[in-house]
């Protein structure tokens, strides 16, 4: 399809862009000269409009909705690269064997990963975080083991379907050992589709860490998340609907954008 | 025919190692129950006898071994808070689930096939691009957003539907469809996007098979041969995604659930983890279990439906 070689368009680089804005806002948090900390309350200006001494307004607190829209991208930013990596690595360690050897091996897996999809993960979270107490590692470590099963079935299959080509039974007939055909031949080969995979995933993520928001569940407050931030402004919706939709916003355009780059990721490595 | 009891005996190892994983977890809850029955003044005294009584403090195996046993007689024992039947409690919070599963998948449904089935034929045309954008916009948005954006447009600003509450059917059909239709669409303008790119792409597949030339040769009209020719074998993935999507919302649409104040299986599950209602968690997390694993197993069966292929390797298998 032309569609496929053709120069990256304007939403392309208006993603990357985006992407680097969010990456730049997050880095700087920490040194740039804001007028207000991040649990400062003004309480002159609860739930103000924005604009004025607050570029953004306030929250229904009077925190500064700036502020907080920087430090919260942190958290997204934090457990949507890093949740979906740990996935990805145990869905190497575990689907790449498992699709090779295949026999007992397999069967382990597939059934494990059978009973984890099974499982409500909101019990999985709760007890997480409840026995590790609510952080920022513990939520990206909860979220990354529960998408350890999605990433092990997309490994599995994609190296299934390398099994019986050409250049792994050349490698075969060289006197390759297995796991070195695994490593050198098969893991560039799915690499591809799989990172692909995991930048739609991340876009999952950042919802999923903000619906975890909704119900207590993510980073302890003071700390702000852009979920926690939207589910803040759910109180003040009619007479203050930006506490909510600035955050949504925000969001949005960062999921779109990761979604947009995984898209087109996805499409090269497309068969059809 | 070998096959479906193998996948029968999958499924109920599934639910035993669900069951018994819930089990080992909800122990480990930091929220103690004994303490919430008693009350505030309670003693130390008071809280060994509510233990005693709930049978709290026998070892989380023998425990499970007299649920599991309830289980087979059909008993899912008391909710330890309300001392409710927990069957009673899954009953009257069901009907909510399924009414709100039922509607979001038939608004998704209603979305994804005419869009999906157009998209195919004039796959990259200007109509094609525009619903792709379209949906990948509704992709992004987390429904939790999509919830609150319609809260705001439809019952504050508009004051047409509410915001929140459940009616039951049996008092007001009306009230009760106007209180579904805002949570539905929340959940469907999400779901519809990966429905209508499943059918999109395996349906232009099927379009470039021979048969499908014949039949444009034969000069049959072009929703003849979508509708009856390309249609059918193009269900596979589609049915398979639904399945996922209406598994998923028995028990996972709790953020949805309880922004509309709705009372279904997800609420009933989070109100139960926090209290470390054991029999109520353990019995909500069976049914939503049994729903999961039921509907994949229909879903397998669907394809023998679809396809004659699949329907005789099962009889060969």
């Amino acid at each position: 399809m032309a569609d496929l070689n053709r120069k990256p368009g304007l939403t392309f680089y208006l993603a990357c862009s985006w992407l680097t804005l969010v990456l730049l806002c997050s880095l700087c948090a920490g040194f740039l000269p804001f007028p207000f900390t991040l649990d400062q309350i003004d309480s002159d200006h609860l739930a103000a409009l924005p604009g004025g001494a607050h570029l953004l307004g306030t929250d229904a607190m009077g925190r500064d909705i700036l502020t907080r829209l920087f430090f919260g991208s942190r958290i997204s930013l934090i457990v949507g690269s890093c949740a979906p990596l740990l996935g990805l690595v145990v869905g190497l360690l575990l689907g790449m064997p498992a699709a090779w050897f295949r026999g007992w091996s397999e069967r382990l897996v597939l059934t494990v990963t059978d009973i984890i999809l099974a499982f409500p993960a909101l019990i999985f979270l709760l007890v997480f975080t409840s026995v590790l107490g609510p952080s920022l590692t513990t939520i990206t470590l909860g979220l990354g083991l529960l998408l350890s099963p999605r990433f092990i079935r997309v490994v599995r299959a994609n190296t299934a379907r390398l099994r019986e080509r050409e250049f792994v039974l050349a490698a075969r007939i060289s006197g390759a050992q297995e796991v070195s055909i695994l490593l050198k031949e098969v893991l560039p080969n799915i690499m591809g589709p799989l990172l692909a995979y995991t930048l739609v995933v991340t876009g999952y993520v950042i919802v999923v860490e903000g619906g975890l928001a909704f119900l207590g569940l993510s980073v302890p407050s003071p700390a702000p998340s852009w979920g926690g931030m939207i589910a803040t402004g759910r109180d003040v919706l009619e007479e203050a609907p930006h506490v909510a939709i600035i955050p949504m916003a925000t969001m949005f355009l960062t999921v779109l954008a990761v979604n947009l780059l995984g898209d087109r990721l996805g499409r090269r490595y497309d068969r059809s | 025919m070998q096959l479906i009891w193998r996948k029968l005996l999958h499924l109920l190892v599934v639910l035993l190692a669900v069951s018994a994983l819930t089990f080992v977890m909800t122990d480990r809850l930091p929220a103690d129950i004994a303490a919430e029955i008693s009350g505030r003044g309670a003693t130390a005294a008071d809280l060994a006898e509510v233990r005693e009584r709930l049978g709290l403090n026998r070892p989380v195996l023998s425990r499970y071994a007299s649920w599991l046993g309830g289980v087979c007689k059909g008993k899912l024992g008391n909710s330890l808070a309300t001392e409710l039947p927990v069957t009673e409690s899954l009953r009257s919070h069901l009907p909510v689930t399924l009414e709100l599963l039922l509607l979001s998948q038939f608004f998704a449904l209603l979305l994804a096939f005419p869009a999906g089935i157009v998209t195919a034929w004039r796959a990259g045309s200007r109509l094609d691009r525009l619903t792709g954008t379209f949906a990948f916009a509704c992709a992004s948005l987390p429904n939790y957003a999509l919830a609150m954006g319609l809260v705001l447009l439809f019952s504050l600003k508009l004051k047409l539907l509410p915001a929140t509450g459940y009616t039951p059917l049996n008092i007001s059909l009306a009230a009760n469809l106007k209180g579904f239709l805002l949570p539905a669409l929340a959940i469907s303008l999400v779901e519809w996007v990966i429905l209508m790119r499943v059918l999109r792409s395996d349906l232009i597949a099927t379009l470039k098979e021979d048969y499908i030339l014949l039949a444009r040769c034969k000069g049959l009209p072009a929703w003849r041969i979508l509708l009856v020719h390309a249609l059918r074998p193009s269900l596979f993935t589609f049915i398979t995604v639904l399945g996922m999507q209406a598994a998923s919302l028995i028990g996972g649409a709790v953020i949805i659930e309880s922004i509309f104040a709705l009372p279904g299986i997800g609420r009933l599950l989070v109100n139960a983890i926090f209290a470390q209602d054991y029999p109520l968690i353990q019995g909500t997390v069976l049914l939503i279990t049994l729903a999961y694993v039921l509907i994949n197993f229909f879903v397998d069966i669907c394809y023998g439906l679809l396809d004659p292929r699949v329907r005789r390797g099962v009889e060969n298998g």
